[in-house]
């Protein structure tokens, strides 16, 4: 199924799940809600028309910087102010990053982006057709289901983005960190985390750093 | 007190020492140490690539009495690092730096051992020296397999007028520096 | 008379029967090991030389890949992106390079993509030469490392010819590479791969009905298609499993619908059948390459000969400077060796025509203002691509499966967010799997067989 069709199929398989969907430069892309990211999942992989035997990635976006101030270069600017090269022409603009989940606009939270997106996406290797699934969260109830009982890849991939963003994933075994260390404190991919803020097990006298 | 006659190649004075027998002796051990390098390489990333192609039959450094690496650090006496040491690997280096019995010596293989290369951020460690005293930087990223060699050579040289001193200077650890932590301003 | 001592420890009762106390050992392998492939530690729970669990620990070479992007405009994402798999560091370079391409909505130019296909196939060929040859040499096959690290070694200077480096490249760009293929590459090329071919046959001759190696890695390490389509596994690894997925004819990108190959499929599973999966693959990537050098574009070498006399570019500059321009009028710029291959002549078939995002020919920056203006846009503080906002998705056929680039864009400068799909965390998340029920000697030869590179897994 070509992505229009495959967003389709899906937005009338689940009506009140998909809050959005677009097809951003040919991929299938829709936007649910976190309660029935479980259902939506079960149903990519059994049923026939969709048949994705592959969770190819699953992974986490921090929007809370979105479209704000441009970013410094590495080394600080002579501080002459410059006007920026002109932004690409796109006929068919992207949306724009998925809203605050429903359950946080119910609760009053002002519109925008969604702090935490996590973001899966899977391929059919029968039908070979592929689509993105985002499921926005808020940051103060970072939590959505594991997906471990139906892809048995989802389990590495989860403990990263709990160790990168923070994000639970109810049903997960063993959501301890992958890529840094237990001692670690924070989550580094987050916005507000300093790119070298530095964390070190062993101090210059090769002792334990006293490292709370 | 600079190298002259009188004193030996790490500026030591040779004068009064010993004489003739025992120089002769201590230039024999280095010559013997310096051609006899039991390495342990500690290979991590990408650097451990050229290190393989330093090791075998194009740049051989088997030729330069180098070539057996020994996977233990009670067996080696030159600790190859090779490859970005992280944060979560630096008391497992520490481990091994200790575990290795005298005279060692220290070769930090590739910027990312030097001084951390272009990786400056919460997970790398900027330079092993930090950890663990070095005798030998070969920067480079990664370095050609010639550069791997000079450094080699220069340990070499190192490890004969070592002990050709009788004595051996201490390398220092130099401490990690303090760094404003830095922000994208996004 | 002998006299039995007493035996504590064992239960008089049990003494009798066969049942024996027996205690589990755990054994820590690593993170500092004698495997060539990375700094990886797997508890393993011993039932005498069994493994009966296992858990693995990444991380040691987490170099915050995804946290550096944001710090650094687009092209400055391609020297990390080298370092993630780095024995086949084009691959890298030219999924990343593809994936901005698509959310810029930007085309390269025919000849360009061949060029990609190019390196990106002896990028393959090294990568599985270092696989391969590695995972012998644990197995105690030295011989058969340092013949295919001369191979490599070959590869690397033909490599270094194209390129200007051996290992960490930076040859892509986004709209483009970075110069043209050197003048005379065919022929080296072809003389590279005379040396791999008969590498691989005298490798092949060593290994493949070597009584030894066969025993080792045949039944070793096994994991069934289904399992291995759960962990998400991709590349030789799952088509050793017998499941055909390759990116490259299943979702083709840049001119692999154009080329004519195979992709070698095993059937068992085992660690026997990725060897031979990709020592079947090294082949087929230098079929690719031969069909590419005769089927692409030819440059403009031929195309637009050069007209009136040649200057260097910095002399021309100069002359410029102090307005001697009757002694530049007719003349034709040269540029730099250092720049060889990406002269104007031959822009036009490396790079796309946005002007917005790929560096004008260095005559241009030097000899008209608009040149200059599109170098300053490209460069300078603040100012760089300016991908509009958005998110793609791209997957190319990494050497150790599909390797994906996920880039979202909020319009600045600098990337917002790049992930990287790693194919071998995937394969790797596998591993207790694969080496539960082996025995603890044939965890070499499956480790070897997955190609862990930490650069790729851990980023």
């Amino acid at each position: 199924m070509d992505a229009a069709a495959l967003i389709q199929a899906l937005t009338e398989r689940f009506p009140d799940a998909v809050r959005s969907s677009h097809a951003y430069r040919g991929d299938a892309t829709i936007v649910v809600s976190r309660e029935a990211l479980l259902d939506l999942a079960r149903a990519l992989k059994g049923d026939a028309a969709f048949q994705m035997n592959f969770l190819m990635d699953l992974t986490a976006v921090d929007f809370s910087t979105f479209g704000k101030k441009p970013s410094s270069a590495f080394f600080a600017s002579s501080g002459v102010a410059v006007r920026p090269s002109a932004e690409l022409p796109d006929e068919h603009p992207w949306p724009g990053p998925p809203g605050v989940p429903n359950a946080a606009a119910a609760l009053g939270a002002p519109p925008g982006p969604a702090r935490f997106v996590v973001v899966y996406h899977f391929f059919s290797l029968p039908l070979k057709h592929r689509v993105r699934v985002e499921v926005p969260l808020e940051e103060n109830d970072a939590e959505v289901d594991s997906v471990t009982s139906l892809w048995a890849g989802a389990d590495w991939l989860e403990r990263e983005v709990w160790d990168m963003f923070g994000i639970r994933f109810r049903g997960h075994a063993n959501l301890k960190r992958i890529l840094t260390y237990e001692q670690f404190v924070g989550h580094p991919l987050r916005k507000d985390y300093p790119v070298n803020k530095r964390q070190p097990l062993i101090g210059p006298d090769g002792h334990a750093s006293d490292h709370s | 007190m600079e190298p002259s006659i009188g004193n030996d190649m790490s500026g030591n004075d040779m004068s009064g020492e010993g004489g003739f027998l025992t120089s002769r002796l201590g230039e024999a051990i280095g010559w013997a140490r310096k051609y006899s390098i039991f390495q342990y390489p500690f290979v991590t990333a990408c650097c451990g690539m050229e290190y393989m192609a330093t090791a075998c039959s194009h740049y051989d450094v088997d030729r330069f009495g180098a070539g057996l690496p020994r996977f233990s650090p009670r067996q080696a006496d030159v600790l190859f690092v090779v490859g970005t040491i992280s944060q979560k690997m630096a008391p497992v280096l520490k481990r091994i730096y200790d575990q290795m019995a005298e005279p060692k010596w220290v070769v930090s293989f590739g910027v990312c051992t030097c001084t951390g290369g272009f990786y400056d951020n919460y997970a790398t460690l900027m330079g092993i020296d930090t950890i663990i005293p070095v005798d030998i930087y070969i920067p480079g990223c990664p370095p050609r397999p010639e550069y791997v060699l000079d450094g080699l050579l220069k340990l070499q040289a190192k490890i004969q007028a070592q002990h050709e001193s009788g004595t051996r200077p201490a390398p220092e650890a130099r401490p990690e520096l303090e760094l404003e932590p830095w922000m994208p301003q996004r | 008379m002998p006299r039995t001592i007493p035996d504590n420890s064992v239960p008089a009762a049990a003494a009798a029967s066969d049942a024996l106390e027996t205690r589990d050992m755990l054994l820590n392998v690593g993170p500092a090991h004698p495997a060539m492939h990375g700094i990886i530690r797997i508890v393993a729970r011993l039932d005498g030389e069994q493994i009966v669990d296992a858990d693995v620990d990444i991380g040691y070479l987490h170099r915050g890949f995804e946290k550096m992007c944001e710090t650094v405009d687009y092209n400055g994402v391609i020297p990390y992106t080298d370092r993630l798999n780095y024995v086949s560091p084009l691959i890298n370079n030219v999924g990343y390079s593809m994936a901005v391409e698509k959310l810029l909505g930007i085309s390269v130019p025919e000849r360009c993509h061949y060029i990609r296909v190019i390196v990106s196939e002896i990028s393959r060929i090294t990568d599985h030469l270092t696989c391969v040859g590695a995972s012998a040499m644990e197995l105690g096959a030295f011989t058969v490392f340092l013949y295919m690290i001369k191979a490599r070694e070959y590869l690397w200077e033909l490599v270094e010819s194209v390129t200007g480096a051996r290992l960490t490249v930076s040859y892509c760009r986004v709209g483009g590479v970075k110069a043209d293929l050197p003048e005379g590459f065919a022929e080296q090329c072809a003389k590279a791969f005379e040396e791999t071919r008969r590498v691989l046959a005298e490798s092949d001759a060593l290994l493949t009905r070597n009584r030894i190696f066969v025993d080792r890695m045949s039944g070793t390490g096994k994991i069934s298609a289904e399992d291995a389509v759960s962990y998400g596994i991709t590349g030789p690894f799952l088509r050793a499993s017998g499941v055909p997925y390759d990116v490259r004819k299943d979702c083709p990108y840049a001119s692999y619908d154009r080329l004519e190959f195979d992709v070698p499929v095993g059937t068992r599973g085992d660690n026997f059948d990725r060897y031979l999966v990709r020592m079947e693959e090294m082949q087929q990537s230098m079929r690719i390459v031969e069909q590419a050098l005769r089927d692409m574009p030819p440059g403009p070498f031929q195309a637009s000969p050069q007209t009136g006399r040649s200057l260097p570019a910095s002399e021309m500059v100069d002359q410029g400077k102090v307005g001697n321009i009757p002694a530049i009028r007719d003349a034709c710029a040269v540029t730099d060796p250092t720049l060889d291959g990406s002269a104007k002549p031959l822009h036009v078939s490396i790079a796309t025509a946005e002007k917005r995002v790929f560096l004008p020919p260095k005559e241009d920056t030097y000899g008209n203002i608009e040149g200059l203006m599109q170098h300053f846009k490209l460069v300078m503080y603040g100012h760089g691509a300016r991908p509009p906002k958005g998110e793609v998705y791209f997957a190319v056929e990494g050497a150790n499966g599909e390797l994906g680039f996920y880039v979202v864009s909020d319009g600045g400068n600098t990337p917002y967010r790049v992930r990287v799909r790693p194919p071998c965390f995937a394969i790797m998340s596998a591993l207790p799997t694969l080496i539960v029920g082996d025995m603890m000697a044939d965890l070499t030869p499956t480790f070897g067989s997955i190609n862990m590179i930490g650069g790729e897994l851990d980023r």
